[in-house]
């Protein structure tokens, strides 16, 4: 009986002593979600969001567009990757919107959304989003959430740094992650520090179409340039660039590129460029690269291959780059709303490094110089330096702002978001995020007047966030509440392939422009058939166009005879409806490339190439109406070489003889 | 028998007023359905027909009815005329500073209102019982008649026909002008 008593009573001491182990265990930082976080994102059935969020989908090639706070996702814009479900780089007209000098590419790496801007403020007018593998920009028309043109940039590897864009978005730049050769010649590899080179492309916007146009390429010595921000306000006219690998290695850059304690934030005074430009010191260049224009009254895109481009070397013209030091392989290099600090975020360092523009420009006049990098003045660090910000956490990633003078900067390693006074540089509140957070985004919170009321984290992992999917997970969203003293999470919400960057905007500056049908009147697609009379089928060799007409609910014709095996049949489809969200779509058997989903008003043309003779049923794929089922018809292939006639119709009901 | 100076000022007023019809709708008949929660509107100028008519004529060939075009109403070439009679007439009134002339204004008024209102609700009749007996959806006695004035239920649809702006601007004046008129006939006539 002591026996069972004493063992009893050890026993327990252990438990205790045990117990006390673990509770000495540090506290995690709380998961809690608190107060009324429900009903801050409940936007009740019928209502609308009060935010935009346009988020990249990294490896998707896409754009993302989500409502804020709910979180909801409501569409998908295609940009650089094909899309089947609406025809996007399958229809005739859209096919050549992913030309490029390396042909038809049906795919690309989407990183950074950028909205235009006027007087430093966000204008809703276009969305500019950078593709890092087979360089280019895209612009989307925020009228239509249409992906409108397509730009290629000559002699760049991995245009990361992009597509960010001026105070009132005269230029959108590109500068290259991965160094190149230029011209695209072949070297060594092993003789980067010679042969290659990086290069910032300025790409000019024009002020009333938001036609993109390669203005100009700015050489610059051969590093890794990563992201960028305009200057504004007070650094209207300068161009702040991040950059990593100032070791200039071609090889385990994960080991070889972080060896320096420094690497550099490069300031370029694109107004200098300018004078120089005008002043005749540019260079023309021979370049291959493609620029694709999507016009919206004919319904299709045109591909035309520019040979030449406009060069200015910043190691012969000096007073237009400088490099002010910055530690540790930087990544963001935000600035602040009244543009006059240059927040820099060393992804290895421990504290945030800040800049200001009135001290570089005082240091540029004082020639206050630590040396060159390859023909670069490289400028002391004491010397525009405004203060760091200290121990703010660990991996310092992205910063954004709010309109009351504070911070945000996002911490990939230890998983936070971070806010700090831009004035004092103290911080004064963090929050967890769930997990391993990369950019950050606050509506508006790289222009003038940021909406400091949301805040997004975009993070990289997610493990037990959601109901697990095998091995593949979605990487995911959190909303955070700015608006107050403390940070508060909001919401989790999944996202589409691996959104870098996102950039949020008040719904209403881009629901006023939005446009609901493409007006039939000012359609000028050359295979348009306005109305059911002009629906026609012509034969011209082995090509059969199909001029044909769609409105609730049946083609015109939908009855087609005569087509032969070995001919290419073209299938213009013209959406007759004028009324807001009526789209008909339009699928044929065997269609080997996609579908069609035509909008109100618009012509798109699908190839059909036939290889057995048959018949073929046709039919609407979007439902459009209470008789939707009843759009079909049918198309008889012959066999090559046959006698049926061609011939169409459509509500004619008498038997054949 | 003179009319009174402000009798004058006002009918003159409401004569000119009644120009704004030539620059806006002066009927509308509105559409409501659940997929239309916008609304389709058909708004009747005195020289046209425009809205959401080319939706309207899309959705009507379900039940089968007659689609609408501008160029099946000769109203369109007289009705200008007429509201240039009305506003001439008025004016004239005003100057001619009879109480004849100022009733046989309001009269006409009343005649040209009247006529409307049958000539309106003829077409509507027109429209709503000469449906197609081969279309999809076959209506219940094959009438679908919006109603002259007020809202009625069509199907899914909820039709309203109501005056717009234009309309208001002719029969606001209209009614200030009867009621100088019976002002001028049954107060001031005794005191003459």
């Amino acid at each position: 009986m002591k026996i069972i008593v004493k063992t009893a009573v050890r026993t327990g001491f252990m438990v205790l002593v045990i117990a006390g182990f673990y509770s000495c265990k540090p506290k995690k930082a709380t998961n809690v979600v608190q107060g009324d976080a429900a009903s801050k994102v409940y936007v009740a059935p019928g209502k609308l969001d009060e935010v935009y969020m346009f988020a990249s989908g990294g490896f998707s090639g896409q754009v993302a567009v989500y409502g804020i706070p709910s979180g909801r996702l409501l569409r998908q814009i295609p940009v650089f990757s094909v899309n089947p479900e609406n025809a996007w780089g399958y229809s005739e007209e859209t096919k050549p919107m992913l030309n490029t000098t390396k042909g038809f590419i049906p795919w690309d790496d989407s990183h950074h959304p950028v909205l235009s801007k006027t007087a430093g403020n966000d204008d809703g007018r276009w969305l500019f989003i950078n593709a890092n593998n087979t360089p280019r920009i895209a612009r989307i028309d925020l009228t239509t959430f249409k992906t409108t043109e397509i730009i290629e940039l000559p002699n760049t590897g991995g245009n990361h740094a992009s597509p960010y864009c001026t105070e009132n978005t005269e230029y959108v730049v590109g500068a290259s992650r991965f160094s190149v050769p230029p011209d695209e010649t072949e070297v060594a590899i092993n003789t980067y520090k010679q042969n290659f080179k990086g290069v910032v492309n300025f790409i000019k916007v024009n002020k009333e179409s938001g036609h993109m146009n390669l203005e100009f390429q700015l050489d610059v010595p051969a590093i890794d340039y990563d992201l960028a921000r305009a200057g504004k306000g007070v650094s209207h006219g300068w161009l702040f660039f991040s950059s990593y690998n100032s070791e200039q290695a071609n090889t385990l850059l994960e080991v070889n590129a972080s060896q320096k304690d420094k690497d550099f934030i490069m300031a370029v005074n694109w107004k200098k460029a300018e004078e120089y430009l005008a002043q005749g010191k540019g260079v023309k260049k021979p370049a291959n690269y493609y620029h694709n224009v999507y016009d919206e009254s004919k319904h299709m895109a045109t591909s035309e291959l520019m040979k030449e481009v406009m060069t200015l070397d910043a190691r012969a013209l000096k007073d237009i780059c400088y490099y002010m030091p910055c530690p540790k392989s930087p990544h963001g290099c935000d600035v602040s709303p009244t543009g006059e600090y240059i927040v820099a975020s060393g992804k290895l360092a421990a504290m945030i490094p800040v800049f200001s523009y009135k001290k570089m420009i005082a240091a540029i006049e004082a020639k206050q110089f630590e040396g060159e990098f390859d023909g670069i003045n490289v400028l002391k660090y004491d010397a525009v330096l405004a203060g760091e910000v200290q121990k703010p956490g660990l991996g310092p990633l992205h910063t954004e702002f709010d309109q009351n003078g504070f911070a945000y900067t996002s911490f990939f390693v230890s998983s936070e978001v971070v806010k700090w006074n831009v004035e004092t540089r103290e911080v004064v509140d963090r929050i967890p995020t769930y997990y391993s957070i990369g950019h950050l985004c606050v509506a508006q919170g790289d222009s003038k007047q940021p909406y400091g009321k949301y805040l997004v984290a975009l993070n990289k992992i997610t493990k037990d966030r959601y109901l697990p999917t095998g091995p593949e997970l979605c990487q995911s969203a959190q909303l955070i509440d700015i608006s107050g003293e403390k940070m508060k999470l909001l919401l989790d919400f999944p996202t589409i392939g691996e959104p870098h960057y996102a950039q949020m905007i008040q719904a209403d500056l881009v629901t006023k422009n939005q446009r609901k049908v493409y007006k039939l009147e000012e359609n000028k697609h050359p295979y348009f058939a306005g109305n059911e009379k002009d629906a026609k089928v012509v034969r011209k060799g082995n090509e059969v166009h199909v001029y044909i007409t769609a409105i609730r609910s049946h083609f015109t014709p939908d009855n087609i005879e005569g087509v032969k095996v070995g001919d290419d049949v073209y299938f213009h489809v013209t959406n007759l409806e004028q009324d807001w969200d009526v789209p008909h779509g339009f699928a044929v058997k065997g269609a080997g490339n996609s579908e069609l989903l035509v909008m109100p008003g618009e012509t798109q043309t699908l190839k059909w190439t036939p290889k057995a003779p048959g018949v073929f049923p046709m039919y609407c794929t979007d439902f459009c109406s209470a008789l939707h089922q009843e759009m079909q018809g049918y198309i008889r292939v012959s066999p090559a070489g046959s006698s049926t006639p061609l011939s169409f119709s459509t509500g004619n009901t008498a038997a054949a003889k | 028998m003179k009319l009174k100076t402000s009798s004058r000022l006002i009918i003159l007023l409401c004569a000119l007023s009644m120009g704004v019809a030539y620059f806006t709708s002066v009927w509308k008949i509105e559409l409501e359905a659940p997929q239309y929660p916008e609304g389709l509107r058909m708004e009747i100028w005195v020289n046209s027909i425009k809205g959401d008519i080319n939706s309207i004529n899309n959705l009507n060939h379900y039940i089968g009815m007659q689609t609408i075009h501008v160029e099946d109403f000769p109203e369109f070439k007289i009705l200008p005329i007429l509201l240039g009679i009305m506003i001439i007439w008025g004016v004239l009134a005003a100057a001619l500073n009879t109480r004849k002339a100022l009733f046989a204004w309001v009269a006409f008024l009343i005649l040209v209102a009247a006529v409307a209102s049958v000539d309106f609700w003829l077409w509507e009749y027109k429209y709503g019982h000469n449906l197609d007996p081969t279309a999809a959806i076959k209506i219940p006695g094959m009438t679908y008649q919006p109603p002259l004035i007020g809202y009625k239920e069509l199907l899914n649809f909820l039709a309203g026909s109501l005056p717009d702006t234009g309309g208001y601007f002719i029969i606001i004046p209209a009614l200030i002008s009867s009621g100088v008129l019976w002002i001028e006939h049954f107060l001031f006539s005794k005191k003459t």
